[in-house]
């Protein structure tokens, strides 16, 4: 039998150690997964994890790829990673990225075809600003009725996703497409369009603001006031309130900011990636930024590397559907093998594994 | 007697087949709350439960089996929650949000080609001259066996916990797991079974998506159910009553949007997406009512809830 042991400190080696530990863990597990749906398990994990960056074939197609999906999941964990830090759970950021799309789109279009410079800005302030009041609706409604906020969040993406219909049927429909349904199509109006900023990179201003976003927030974390209350409000929250941290204020901030810069991964990917607001626009990144969150151990730099590996999984997942018949449902179960690993292996750090027989012989 | 080209007979009786998901999927959480465990998993343990009844309805062509296989696919899944939770001291609301990830992409990779198959059809129960009962008969007996099981569920769940000792120690777990422990009780163990048994009742509710409600499989079939049920057990402040008229109320609105959708004769037009969102909002609010002013439901929440337990003597 073995017996756990609570660490004084969480232990420094592993807090690094997990994360390594758990994709190779997810790298076997999922191996099993593909031969049981009948394919080379080795080939797999190879198109997956390989060929995106290194097979001659497929890579000149497939690297800048890998920061065109990298962008928005950064952006998002990193919004997501202070408050899961503080212990306030958005998980509706998939809503609040919906919603920096639409206002952001919407701004777009309400001044086409005039050209101007300052189109695309205003319409990133927009972007930030729909993710930011989709996420006020839980902050406040949690301050002033303790309403939960995990709750309240993630129904407000159903609601999200049913507004994104209605206004790609309705009053952001292209007059112009033949009735089908979504938008102008941002790409071909100079003036609102996401170009990528350096030919074949895929880096975009959405790439730029998820490094901005990565810079900031470990400054906030280690330097400033503010990261320190949050990482004190989520330690111990007694010691928080008794430091005078006003844990309404923090709820406010930190759905604050994960909700502005849902937004502006939504902004970004309207105006760039996806071109035009459509029905199945929202594929699912405000979710897959929640595994980034915790991959990168809330740290964020962390996030920064796991946001890569995660888009590293989306492409090579495309690329083992197209090379094996790997289907992509596959790929989203993968990613959440991944996340119950991490959750496991995180016992290490807390935790040690004593064996109490061998305790017994070494005395 | 019709509001609108709307029978309100009708109404009623759709509404309970419509409530029936989120009330077994719900009154199973609420033991497993009832325990100390918040386990937020409930969508991806539904959308397992939809497809492994799906699969076995279709496969051994009995729905009864179906029933079996979804919340035996429900509880399953619960098993990882078990593992991650109880052995691993992982945190509940990470892990439960980790279980509706992978449970929402292993049921669609599992529902391969099972897409545009009907499932066997529902056994209606011989009622005779009972269903003739004007109105009432409408309401009360027109209905597959399942709209009485879970309400039989229901009782079962506020009889146990109200009258057993068994009750009693579920309650004891959930608010003070150290005192169980203290006076003997496997704290873990009888959270385990908490969780198993909501993991099947999970389950069964997704089977009865994917079987009777649509009837076809679908991904995202449940669509939110899980989340509305994890919603309607803060609704009941933890009691099992109020339970059934949370899902009979959100089963309602469910109802009663869909007729709106299809209704031509009312006389304001609302669009059809506006519709669609109305439970999640109604939702909402009743939480918001719920969780302010006099009546706090939070107040009545197990005191351990979502605190994991270890023994560290």
């Amino acid at each position: 039998m073995l017996i756990l042991e609570r660490r004084p400190t969480p232990s420094r080696f592993w807090a690094w150690g997990t994360p390594f530990l758990a994709v190779i863990l997810t790298m076997i597990a999922g191996g099993l997964m593909f031969a049981i749906l009948g394919k080379d398990p080795f080939e797999a994990i190879r198109t997956i994890f390989w060929d995106p960056l290194f097979n001659a074939q497929f890579a000149a197609y497939s690297r800048p790829q890998l920061l065109v999906k990298a962008g928005p999941l950064i952006l998002i964990a990193i919004g997501l990673s202070l408050g899961f830090r503080a212990g306030i759970w958005n998980i509706g950021a998939e809503g609040q990225y919906i919603m920096g799309a639409i206002f952001g789109a919407g701004v777009g279009l309400a001044f086409y075809p005039m050209e101007a410079w300052f189109i695309f800005p205003l319409m990133v302030i927009a972007g930030a600003f729909g993710g930011l009041i989709w996420a006020m609706i839980p902050a406040i409604l949690k301050t002033r009725f303790r309403t939960n906020e995990i709750l309240v969040s993630l129904l407000l993406v159903y609601v999200a996703e049913n507004i994104l219909a209605s206004m790609s049927l309705g009053l952001l429909r292209n007059p112009e497409g033949g009735g089908f349904p979504g938008s102008r199509n941002l790409g071909q109006y100079p003036s609102a369009a996401n170009h990528e900023l350096i030919a074949g990179t895929g880096m975009h201003w959405g790439v730029v603001a998820a490094f901005i976003a990565v810079i900031a927030a470990y400054i906030l974390l280690q330097r400033h006031i503010l990261g320190f209350q949050i990482k004190l409000a989520g330690q111990a929250p007694r010691a928080a309130r008794f430091a005078g941290v006003s844990p309404d204020r923090l709820v406010v901030l930190c759905m604050g900011i994960s909700g502005a810069l849902a937004g502006l991964a939504g902004l970004f990917e309207v105006a760039g990636p996806a071109g035009q607001i459509s029905i199945d626009f929202n594929s699912g990144y405000g979710f897959t930024a929640i595994i980034v969150a915790f991959l990168g151990r809330l740290n964020p730099v962390g996030i920064l590397l796991a946001g890569l590996l995660m888009a590293l999984t989306y492409i090579g997942g495309e690329l083992a559907q197209f090379m094996l018949g790997l289907p992509s449902a596959a790929i989203q179960a993968f990613q959440g093998m991944l996340l119950f690993f991490l959750l496991a292996v995180d016992l290490l750090s807390n935790y040690r594994i004593r064996v109490p027989m061998l305790m017994k012989e070494a005395r | 007697m019709d509001f609108y080209g709307i029978n309100p007979a009708v109404l009623i009786a759709s509404l309970m087949v419509a409530s029936v998901p989120i009330m077994l999927a719900a009154i199973g959480e609420l033991v497993v709350e009832k325990s100390g465990v918040l386990n937020l998993g409930v969508e991806g343990m539904m959308i397992m439960g939809a497809i492994c009844g799906f699969i076995t309805a279709v496969h051994s062509g009995s729905q009864l089996l179906g029933f079996l296989g979804g919340a035996a696919g429900g509880a399953v899944l619960s098993l990882i929650f078990i593992l991650l939770t109880q052995v691993f001291l992982a945190n509940q609301v990470a892990t439960g949000l980790a279980l509706t990830l992978f449970g929402l992409g292993l049921s669609s990779l599992l529902g391969q080609g099972y897409n545009g198959i009907k499932p066997p059809p529902t056994g209606m129960v011989p009622y005779g001259p009972l269903a003739d009962i004007p109105f009432f008969g409408r309401i009360l007996f027109t209905h597959d066996w399942m709209v009485y099981a879970s309400i039989a569920v229901v009782a079962a769940v506020w009889a146990v916990l109200k009258y057993s000792r068994a009750g009693l120690i579920l309650r004891a777990v959930g608010e003070s797991h150290d005192a169980a422990h203290a006076l003997g009780y496997k704290v873990i163990r009888i959270r385990v079974m908490a969780i198993l048994f909501g993991g099947a009742m999970a389950g069964l509710g997704g089977a009865y998506v994917s079987l009777v409600r649509v009837p076809q499989w679908t991904d995202g079939i449940t669509a939110g159910a899980g989340w509305i049920a994890l919603a309607i057990v803060v609704f009941a402040s933890w009691k099992p009553w109020r339970v059934l008229i949370g899902a009979y109320l959100f089963g309602g609105i469910t109802v009663l949007q869909l007729n709106l959708q299809a209704s031509n004769s009312f006389p304001i037009r609302i669009p059809v997406e506006y519709l669609a969102m109305s439970p999640y909002l109604i939702t909402i609010l009743v939480l918001v009512i719920m969780s302010s002013g006099r009546g706090k439901a939070s107040l009545n929440a197990p005191a351990a809830l979502g605190r994991n337990f270890h023994a560290s003597r």
